[in-house]
């Protein structure tokens, strides 16, 4: 049952305090789009998600069930504990305001209204500073819904598709967080418009973590990292 | 692979960093740097700032997004996270560098090795001490994903991340042009549990030149 649900426009950033044992759910509505996601620890945000972290403990360049996205302190910040998608991008990061000029070109709020040409990195700096947080404490982003292969000789290769409409990706909260979203586009998204897409979410409450918990039993190396963050929370 | 032919005796700075070290030092936009790697196969954990302003500073993701390209090599310019230039790698006889692995911590060294690893030594605790001075402006929340020069660390068209063999050697070296004032941190990695560096941690030798 969610305890809420609501919408976030294309281009548009939203935060929450998401309690430890909360599930996010994320929905692409209409397909295509792209959550570039910040994740700290709410208590200590010099605490938060670390991309080497994430993937060396897990030999994995892309994120999705089964996984789990890790603090710089050897802590389970949250379990991706279901995805429709098979696959969320750790290492494209997010654009600013003169890669959309460039990409899209300018649309003035002045002119368009709501409808004007956003990015991600202000929309970030406005978010992260409700909380006192700023650009210092800006890092790679996991991209929700977007799929960026590494070919053999390193080739960064954006795939269009990875998500469809109503792809979901689900995260559970292991500590206590902030999550800082924005739902600009992926700066390889090759589309040349600018079409930022809408996504929905939801809050409820998770089963507990079970023994068997299959992010935890994932890799060894999980185990370990949930035995941190239990003893954390003690 | 691409050679330089700027020689030792003329550098302005000729260090050694031994491992399990770290080295802070400005680097002048103009000026060349060259990290030499002595032993073969030492990770070179590495982060730059604009001394100018050190909230603009070293961007794994923007520098690789950039390129289109996950490896680092001559002709990679190094991007701040505003996407500015701050260095432009000039030569490199090793052939690949890594800029997705990250530098090794007491608590991240816990999660891959053993819960008892957190009393070794680790490259952000050598970071932090590094920027320990408060006349760097530096802190924990500027540590943020680094280079790791001569670290092979593959990805697969799949998805996966590999830490392979290195691709090293002794005497191989990278170079780089700085395009502004730097702030360039390194922590010589002392990693004892990884087969990359044959659990062998070795000094590097670092120069710049005018």
């Amino acid at each position: 049952m969610p305890l809420w649900e609501d919408t976030i426009q294309g281009g548009a950033s939203w935060s929450l305090l998401l309690r430890r044992g909360n599930l996010l759910r994320l929905e692409d509505t209409e397909g295509g789009a792209n959550v570039a996601t910040l994740l700290y620890n709410r208590d200590c945000p010099v605490e938060r998600y670390n991309m080497p972290d994430t993937l060396k403990a897990q030999h994995v360049a892309h994120l999705t069930s089964g996984l789990v996205l890790y603090s710089d302190m050897g802590r389970v910040l949250a379990s991706i504990t279901d995805d429709s998608c098979g696959w969320h991008d750790p290492l494209g990061g997010f654009n600013d305001r003169a890669a959309v000029a460039a990409k899209y070109g300018e649309a003035t709020y002045q002119e368009h209204r709501n409808a004007w040409y956003r990015n991600t990195r202000d929309n970030f700096l406005a978010e992260v500073a409700k909380y006192g947080l700023g650009s210092r404490d800006l890092g790679p982003t996991v991209n929700f819904f977007s799929k960026v292969a590494v070919l053999e000789d390193g080739a960064m290769e954006f795939i269009p598709g990875n998500s469809q409409a109503g792809d979901f990706v689900e995260l559970r909260a292991e500590m206590d967080l902030l999550v800082i979203l924005d739902t600009g586009q992926h700066p390889l998204d090759p589309n040349p418009v600018y079409a930022p897409k809408p996504v929905s979410f939801s809050v409820s409450k998770a089963a507990p973590v079970a023994p068997d918990d299959p992010c935890r039993l994932s890799r060894p190396e999980n185990v370990r990292g949930f035995i941190n963050t239990e003893r954390y929370y003690l | 692979m691409t050679e330089s032919a700027l020689r030792p005796e003329h550098a302005v700075v000729d260090e050694v960093v031994t491992a399990g070290d770290s080295w802070i030092h400005e680097i002048k936009a103009g000026q060349t740097f060259r990290i030499v790697d002595l032993g073969g196969n030492q990770a070179v954990d590495t982060l730059f700032y604009s001394a100018a302003d050190t909230a603009e500073r070293y961007s794994a993701t923007d520098t690789i997004v950039a390129q289109r390209n996950i490896y680092l090599t001559t002709g990679t310019v190094l991007r701040s996270n505003l996407g500015n230039p701050l260095l432009t790698i000039v030569a490199d006889t090793c052939g690949r560098h890594d800029t997705l692995g990250g530098a090794c911590s007491a608590e991240s060294n816990q999660v891959r090795y053993a819960i008892a690893k957190r009393h070794m030594h680790a490259c952000r605790n050598s970071f932090l001490l590094a920027i320990a001075d408060p006349k760097w402006n530096l802190t924990k929340r500027d540590v943020t994903a680094n280079i790791n020069f001569f670290m092979n660390v593959p990805v697969t068209p799949e998805g996966r991340l590999t830490f392979e063999d290195g691709i090293s050697e002794p005497l191989k070296y990278v170079e780089m042009r700085a395009e502004m004032d730097v702030i360039c941190v390194i922590s010589n990695c002392p990693q004892l549990n990884n087969p990359c560096n044959a659990y062998n941690p070795t000094p590097v030798q670092v120069l710049i030149w005018n």
